[in-house]
């Protein structure tokens, strides 16, 4: 390791890195802007200047700029020197000519990096007294606020949103001190990852829209270390509470996982938690239908009583905690319970775990992703199912231009000389869906397909890298075969990635065939299969393959079976077709539903119990790499709202039942579930118990400055009310403790002296960009099984399905907006939220005789049904032309409202709706018309 | 063909060629970007946002990225500018000769300011960092046309009429 000199000491520094990143590694404050851990450096703001001198006899040295320094052995430094602190003090001051100082009404301010490089310059006199540039703000929709007017020409916005995100609508306009960072013209961003514009912006010109509707200063939140619920990624997050209200999302940095960045229904999603639709009572339905508040002790006798006879049926859910669904399996017994999926989804869910669990291939985390040389995307549209992983495949096809860097020894984070050198040049990206994706811009072939073609085209890909005879296919597929096989076998970090979400388990198999060829051919290959939710890949590993669907439940409450159902965070409607879970719920007299909002599942409850949301309880998940991670109460839950596993744990502790006798706190029962479940068993590693403590003291949730705690219910009354105590977790609802080097599952926020900012991160790794000092956050419950290499191969002994003609298999298109039940009720991101559609490609509309706007029926052609005029269409929806779909193909938006029975991959027949009413543009000002 | 018929909406047949003929010369369409805008602007006079938008699809640019780069040059005009656009410097040399009074001179001729249009669209005035011609200062551009040692009596004349074919 070389040895720098700074300052008269020596220090030993990693080779390759810049002299910033050095500093700031070593603990040293040295200021910055434009340089960014993710994004390396460009040297543009001129703000991490130090001194360097040429040798021990130089005693002038020169102005270099740190974040373009690489360091060297013997190297000489100055940042303390009088003229490397007054270049950086004078460069302050000339950013901010134009600034407002407007930190009072800032949302930034309080976690500003603007102001913190500021105080740390020690510029306090402005001399400039001429005038400012005031600059037109624009509208960018309705999750990010623009003040253009506090721009420092750092250029990082449009180095993430461009550079690394691939976003095409924000840019820098103009030049010198008229410079602007925004759209051609005003409309929403496009990029689904813009909310990181809030974090990455050094200054208060993109904030988060959400908070400053309702604002709160940073060290006003009270945070915790939380999970993402809004797909199965798994992202890190730091939720901030003011007031019993959730106010924001910030990234919690995991090396491993989401890195430095979310996407936007994981930063804006989770606004579902302050709904008006919450409960917050026990409800009792009386025999008119409407409910009646209960108390939460009558609730559970009442819950208690339904429980007796000990016919009792559970449906669980991937959306809920591995603790609650063990609870409920262990309440109803292992064949009374449903792990809440659809029927289509179960055994698709099922396959993803036991395809990676034998596969020899290493299932890798996002960062490791990122390393890949090649990757194959099969029928994922990643953006909308699992967005972090597209961010990250962005990053993956750059690692052809760090190849050719290395070439020419420029180090990696030498950000704007590598792209000019890489140009267009990627590593290969190929992908095959049933239509085009958003990230069709980077692939070197993105092919429209129809499920089971993918499947064929995979399973060619698998026979050419294994040197197998294919199977007959087409002859254009086949070309395609031989190109996708010769690039996966040439890398030397392979990646296929498929999943869960067009609804093929042959697609799947294919994936994990081909991963399979290519261990078998001595390749480091990688398989990763996208699960739907945040834990339907613990759902499949709390029940293995024998838990029976919803409709085998079905089918036994329709034999009266069962006295009572018992329903945990699972709104059914949203799984099956809503004759089956009509009759499901019909045919069972107790229906007890669980949940925090109110949906229909829950209006068809005869008791609602009032569960507490992902932000105010403590939970288990199990991300689709299979990382458990756990998410901790943000604040106390109001009312009657319990934690779903106490519910479940009180109604069982009444029951008497003697397994969980000795179940006390929540870590009791992650235990409990770790020493039944063997898949789960390494689920207790998701983050310390709650006897942590962090240097003899607890983590506190609010930062040392917190003020107001009296004020704050002083209309009630002006004695501050005791602090809630939290006996289930290592974590205070205090300002009292130490958040400092503790395990990363434990991180609640961000703040170290003098960095106020996000920036503060930087004093929580072990150097900058690399893991958190206290070890990065989960417990990896999926390693790769060495043993099976050799298995031998499955033939791809598939038969498709046969179209009958005017049929279309259904293929559901997911939006990172609306597909997810949750996100899509937050308020700002209701506003992107379109109403259901259906996707067909121009054959289609022709032989439908149909144009963009029109309607169609989407009819079942049941044969015995079929001369039944008077059937109903499985759903009616709006026409949308997209020429990328592949032939036989239909898409339907998935998850938006009016396809909920619509069944994934099953053969509709079409027709143009009669009477169907087009949409009428939005008329913005009152001439009359339908949507004034 | 679909796409081009569009284009012709908004782009000339001859704009497009001549934008084609820089394209063969490129290895990424993105690079022909400032020569597109100089291609249309010659044809139109500015860049309007239909131009921008149009250009921008047929390089396989976002409106955003193109407009990035029309608006850091300011010889390229995103808003309409007369017949003839009259640069005049004012960087230091030709500040030193005087350029400030020229302006004035100019401006209380024409009845505009910086970056303003004479009602008859004839011109617009706008100002230029060194012309290059700082010998012999102060200078000023009208149309294509550099205009040297200008004092006040000799920029009196040359916005008579007529005054362009001398
Ligand atoms: S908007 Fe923010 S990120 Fe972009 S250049 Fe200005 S200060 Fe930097
Ligand atoms: S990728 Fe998934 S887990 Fe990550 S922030 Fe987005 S929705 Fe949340
Ligand atoms: S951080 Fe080094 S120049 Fe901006
Ligand atoms: S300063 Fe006017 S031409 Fe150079």
């Amino acid at each position: 390791m070389p040895v720098i000199q700074i300052d008269g000491q020596e220090y030993e520094v990693e080779a390759g890195q810049n002299v910033l990143q050095a500093a700031l590694s070593l603990g040293l404050d040295l200021p910055y802007f434009c340089w960014h851990p993710a994004m390396g450096s460009i040297g543009a703001c001129r703000q991490c200047a130090v001194v360097q001198y040429l040798n021990a006899d130089d005693d002038r040295g020169r102005i270099v700029m740190g974040c373009m320094t690489p360091v060297a052995d013997g190297a000489i430094f100055s940042l303390e020197g009088d003229k490397a602190r007054g270049f950086r003090e004078s460069i302050v001051e000339a950013l901010m000519l134009n600034h407002p100082h407007d930190c009072p009404v800032c949302a930034e301010g309080g976690e500003c990096h603007l102001q913190d490089m500021t105080v740390m310059v020690g510029h306090r006199d402005r001399h400039y007294r001429g005038k400012k540039n005031t600059h037109r703000n624009q509208y960018l929709g309705p999750l990010i606020n623009h003040e253009m007017n506090r721009c420092i020409t750092c250029y990082r916005c449009t180095r993430f949103y461009r550079d690394y995100a691939g976003g095409t609508d924000l840019a820098a306009m103009a030049a010198h001190d008229h410079i602007y960072f925004g759209r051609h013209e005003e409309g929403v961003l496009q990029s689904e990852f813009a909310g990181n514009l809030v974090e990455v912006c050094p200054t208060g010109v993109f904030t988060d829209k959400t908070l400053v509707k309702e604002y709160t200063r940073k060290w006003d939140l009270q945070s915790a270390p939380s999970v993402c619920t809004g797909c199965a990624v798994g992202c890190n997050t730091m939720p901030g509470e003011r007031y019993g209200k959730l106010k924001r999302v910030h990234n919690r940095f995991n090396a491993e996982v989401n890195g430095y960045f979310l996407c936007d229904r994981g930063r804006f999603g989770a606004g579902f938690v302050n709904s008006d639709k919450n409960l917050e009572f026990p409800g009792l339905r009386l025999t008119d239908g409407r409910f009646d508040a209960l108390d939460h002790h009558a609730a559970l006798m009442r819950m208690t009583t339904a429980c007796h006879s000990g016919k009792v049926a559970g449906i669980g859910s991937p959306r809920a905690s591995v603790e609650s669904n063990y609870l409920l399996r262990l309440l109803v017994g292992a064949k009374n319970f449903a792990p809440g999926f659809s029927d289509a989804e179960q055994p698709l869910v099922e396959l993803a775990f036991s395809l990676q669990q034998n596969s020899p291939a290493l299932t890798p985390d996002i960062q490791t992703i990122e390393s890949a040389d090649a990757v194959l995307v099969l029928g994922e549209d990643l953006t909308n199912t699992a967005p972090r992983i597209a961010l990250a495949l962005r990053q993956s096809v750059r690692n052809k231009a760090y190849e050719m860097a290395a070439e020419l020894r420029l180090q990696s984070w030498q950000d704007a000389a590598i792209r000019n050198l890489a140009q267009t040049m990627r590593s290969p990206l190929f992908i095959a869906t049933t239509a085009n994706t958003r990230l069709d811009d980077i692939t070197e072939d993105r092919v429209s397909l129809s499920p089971d073609n993918i499947a064929s085209l995979g399973f060619a890909i698998a026979s050419l890298i294994a040197g197998e005879p294919v199977d007959e296919i087409d002859q254009a597929l086949l070309r395609r075969a031989e190109v996708i096989a010769t690039a996966l076998r040439g890398a030397q970090r392979p990646l296929v990635l498929s999943g869960t979400s067009c609804g093929s388990a042959v697609v799947m198999q294919a994936a994990a065939q081909i991963s399979q060829a290519l261990c078998k051919a001595d390749n480091r290959s990688m398989l990763s299969l996208v699960v739907p939710e945040a834990n339907s890949l613990g759902q499949a590993m709390l029940t293995g393959a024998t838990a029976p669907t919803l409709s085998a439940l079905s089918k036994r409450a329709a034999a009266k079976e069962f006295d009572t159902l018992i329903v945990v965070e699972n709104d059914l409607y949203r799984r099956g077709p809503k004759e089956i879970v009509d009759a499901l719920l019909a045919n069972i007299p107790n229906v007890i539903v669980i949940d925090s909002m109110d949906n229909p599942t829950l209006s068809a409850s005869s008791l609602a119990l009032p569960a507490a949301s992902f932000a105010e309880s403590e939970g288990t998940l199990v991300s689709m790499e299979g990382r458990a991670q756990r998410h901790f109460p943000v604040f106390v839950p109001a009312h009657e709202r319990r934690s779903s596993w106490v519910w479940l744990l009180a109604c069982m502790k009444e029951l008497e039942i003697e397994e969980v006798s000795n179940l006390h706190h929540f870590d009791d029962v992650t235990r409990a579930c770790a020493s039944q479940i063997v898949a789960l068993s390494g689920i207790t590693g998701a983050a310390p118990d709650h006897h942590f403590r962090n240097v003899g003291v607890k983590v506190p949730r609010q930062t040392h400055r917190y003020s107001g705690r009296t004020a704050m219910h002083a209309n009630i009354s002006v004695h501050e009310p005791k602090q809630p105590t939290d006996e289930e977790s290592p974590l205070a609802f205090s300002m009292e403790g130490l958040n400092r080097s503790q395990p990363g599952s434990l991180l609640p926020y961000v703040w170290a002296p003098g960095w106020n900012s996000n920036q503060s991160l930087n004093k929580f790794q072990s150097e900058v960009g690399a893991p958190l000092k206290g070890g990065t956050a989960g417990a990896r419950l999926l390693l790769p099984t060495a043993g099976s290499v050799n298995r031998g191969m499955h033939k791809s002994n598939f038969t498709s399905a046969k179209l009958q003609s005017g049929q279309w298999i259904m293929v559901p298109r997911y939006r990172i907006f609306g597909s997810e039940e949750l996100s899509a009720k937050a308020p700002a991101i209701a506003e992107l939220v379109d109403s259901g559609f259906v996707e067909i490609n121009n054959v289609c509309a022709q032989s439908l005789g149909v144009i963009e706007g029109d309607g169609v029926e989407l009819q079942r052609a049941d044969p015995q049904v079929q001369s039944d005029m008077l059937k109903a269409p499985v759903a009616t929806l709006q026409v949308r032309i997209n020429d990328t779909l592949a032939e036989g193909c239909v898409g339907y938006s998935a998850g938006l409202s009016g396809t909920e029975d619509i069944i994934v991959g099953e053969p509709l027949a079409l027709q143009k709706a009669q009477g169907w009413q087009r949409p009428s543009p939005q008329i913005i000002g009152t001439d009359g018309g339908s949507n004034v | 063909m679909t796409m081009r018929q569009n284009l012709i909406a908004v782009l000339s047949e001859g704009e497009i060629a001549e934008i084609d003929a820089e394209l063969a010369h490129v290895p990424i369409p993105a690079g022909a970007a400032i020569d597109a805008l100089k291609i249309v602007q010659a044809h139109r006079g500015w860049i309007s946002d239909e131009s921008l938008k149009a250009i921008a699809q047929h390089l396989g640019m976002s409106a955003a990225e193109l407009d990035g780069i029309a608006t850091f040059y300011t010889l390229i005009f995103r808003r309409p500018v007369g017949e003839k656009v009259i640069l005049l410097c004012n960087s230091v040399t030709c500040w030193m000769k005087g350029c400030d009074s020229l302006q004035q001179n100019i401006s209380d001729q024409l009845g505009i300011g910086m970056g303003e249009t004479t009602a008859d669209n004839a011109y617009t005035l706008l100002p230029m960092t060194c012309l290059g011609a700082c010998d012999k200062a102060p200078v000023l551009m009208i149309g294509d046309d550099l205009h040297e040692d200008v004092d006040p009596q000799s920029v009196a004349q040359l916005f008579q009429p007529g005054a362009e074919e001398q």
